[in-house]
């Protein structure tokens, strides 16, 4: 079977709260000092249910597109060095400021241009803006089924079975081929590149692809395409103070916790 | 036409806890909007929960009552939901953020030719437009935004919004859609409902939880236990259960459960953002950590510095005699 998986280039989520900062006039996340960006976690898990598909099919691709500035190529570099085949890197100065929407119909332009394969798979959500829209998205334009926030996918035959996590536990969906899937946490860790893979991942050529090799104009892409706007971005306060409950032994806090209660009420 | 159409869900009690506060807000903002509350039902045995949606807040309710539509599939529900958007025309679009309105809603916005926000945590109105405020960066942010196309599709984060009080005076005309035969590509063939016992995490007037430093699932017993003492629901961190120490329909946090309760115990949590997106709205925080220097300390209103293996049998036996 053929998978595209597309990916995304995102500041560390594992970044600090303290070493987290925002640019509140510029509307941006300002670059953790000694933090790089890393593949957004849930599209790591992505690329090892793609890998897993064509480990069991025992033929088909896993090929990789990303959208985003020079640094996407270590989103993609990365999911070479896990083992997929070739990586795509949509990249053009026409793409900045764009939304889930505008990166949506480029990503389905490209998968266009790169013919549809059997299955192209996401993460559930970016885990920098956390919206989870673009695979649903990248789905209706393609005009294709679609199963999202999966933790298990499975090749039936000809036919794609999958786990999907609800609020009062899964479901179990069969899709057709060829479809869309995005991978939520619960799918288990993704495998780690070796060294081996690494440098031989670096050698590997990355295609760029600009709006107008999708056929896209500059007034349908980035801030330009954009639904949605963006009004303000920054960083919400905690107005708690917090009551340590102290005492010499394990059983005094338990008591001073359980009296702090009571006197607050909240017992 | 409404300036809001609200789709709902409902569970055996009628409407959902989430579609009520939608009514609630929806109400708030219609006001400024000009216009009314629509509310949107597709299911299988509609009219119970059809009846109360005029005392929660719905001008109008309109109903696709099928048996091909019980319980929620992408390729059955998407064409239901267009035509009772393309009927009504309204200015905005609200969802739950549910298994549902995840799913459901940027497909149907695309359908629509817009676009969607998800989990908003605040919505207000600005000239014609809803500025929807949400959490971003797994919690470490908050960001303001509107959708410039028609309609807008907004989701909303359970217990973001405050319900209304419900007004028995008050009813909604009732429009029951057609339903068409769906044509069904991705099919649900089954579902494991998760082993919960005792209270809904969501429900929980008391949750305790616990995380990474609990060192592995055999603590989660005596996190039982304790909830038992409480009548609390158990819940954990993602860490917790992407190590597999506790099942996943548990999870508290940006990616599994929201809960609000009045008392959180957060036990070997460290409080990273994204767990913080979970229980943030918690009305009191209590943590239990050995590290003096854990982030949730900073959420909390009450903490204990410790060693949780020590303190959690005192705590129980206090708890217990208190609450005897």
């Amino acid at each position: 079977m053929d998978v595209i998986v597309c990916v995304k280039q995102i500041p560390d989520p594992e970044t600090p709260a303290a070493a987290f900062k925002v640019d509140e006039a510029a509307m941006q996340v300002l670059p953790a000092q000694g933090i790089s960006p890393v593949i957004s976690p849930f599209d790591a898990q992505a690329v090892e249910a793609a890998l897993r598909i064509k480990d069991a099919s025992g033929d088909g691709s896993v090929n990789i597109i990303s959208l985003g500035p020079d640094s996407a190529r270590d989103a993609i570099k990365h999911s070479l060095a896990m083992g997929a085949d070739e990586g795509y890197h949509l990249k053009d100065d026409a793409f900045d400021g764009g939304d889930a929407w505008t990166t949506a119909l480029a990503l389905s332009k490209a998968i266009q241009h790169l013919g549809v394969p059997d299955v192209l798979i996401f993460g559930r959500q970016a885990a920098d803006w956390d919206q989870g829209t673009v695979g649903s998205i990248v789905a209706e334009l393609l005009d294709l089924p679609s199963a999202t926030v999966l933790r298990a996918v499975e090749m039936t035959g000809d036919s794609i079975t999958v786990s999907r996590v609800v609020a009062d536990g899964f479901e179990n969906i069969e899709l057709p081929t060829p479809c869309v899937l995005t991978i939520s946490n619960e799918f288990g860790d993704p495998r780690y590149p070796q060294l081996r893979q690494i440098m031989q991942a670096a050698r590997k050529q990355v295609t760029e692809l600009t709006a107008a090799d999708l056929g896209l104009d500059a007034s349908e892409v980035g801030a330009a395409g954009a639904r949605v706007q963006m009004h303000a971005l920054f960083q919400p306060t905690s107005d708690v103070e917090v009551e340590i409950i102290e005492g010499d032994t394990p059983e005094e806090k338990a008591a001073g916790l359980v009296n702090a209660l009571r006197e607050a009420k909240i017992l | 036409m409404a300036s809001i159409l609200v789709f709902g869900e409902t569970d055996d009690a009628g409407l959902t806890a989430p579609t009520l506060e939608m009514l609630g807000a929806a109400s708030r903002l219609s006001g400024d909007l000009g216009g009314g509350v629509a509310l949107a039902l597709i299911g299988s045995g509609l009219a119970d929960a059809a009846a109360v949606a005029g005392p929660a807040g719905a001008d109008t309710v309109y109903t696709a009552d099928a048996d091909s539509v019980a319980a929620y599939q992408t390729d059955s529900y998407l064409p239901v939901a267009q035509g009772i958007v393309e009927q009504d025309s309204p200015a905005v679009v609200l969802m739950s953020q549910s298994s549902m309105g995840r799913d459901l809603a940027p497909r149907l916005a695309t359908r629509l030719g817009t676009a969607a926000i998800m989990d908003s945590l605040g919505l207000e109105v600005e000239g014609d437009r809803v500025k929807a405020t949400r959490s971003c960066y797994g919690g470490n942010a908050r960001q303001v935004v509107t959708v410039q196309t028609d309609p807008q599709v907004v989701t909303v984060r359970p217990k973001s919004q405050d319900p209304l009080e419900a007004d028995a005076s008050r009813s909604a005309d009732v429009i029951a859609v057609d339903v068409a035969e769906p044509t069904l590509r991705a099919r649900t063939t089954g579902k494991e409902q998760a082993e919960s016992e005792g209270i809904r995490l969501e429900d929980a007037e008391i949750v305790v939880s616990g995380g990474r430093g609990l060192g592995g699932p055999e603590a989660f017993a005596d996190l039982e236990s304790l909830a038992g003492v409480l009548t609390a629901a158990v819940g954990s961190s993602r860490a917790a259960c992407d190590l597999g120490w506790y099942p996943p329909s548990q999870q508290v946090g940006l990616t599994g459960t929201v809960v609000s309760p009045t008392l959180y115990v957060a036990i070997a949590i460290s409080g990273a953002s994204q767990h913080m997106a979970g229980c943030g709205g918690s009305k009191n925080i209590v943590a239990i950590n050995k590290d003096p220097d854990a982030p949730i300390f900073a959420f909390s209103r009450f903490g204990i510095v410790d060693d949780y293996k020590k303190v959690l049998p005192a705590l129980e036996s206090a708890f217990a005699e208190a609450l005897d």
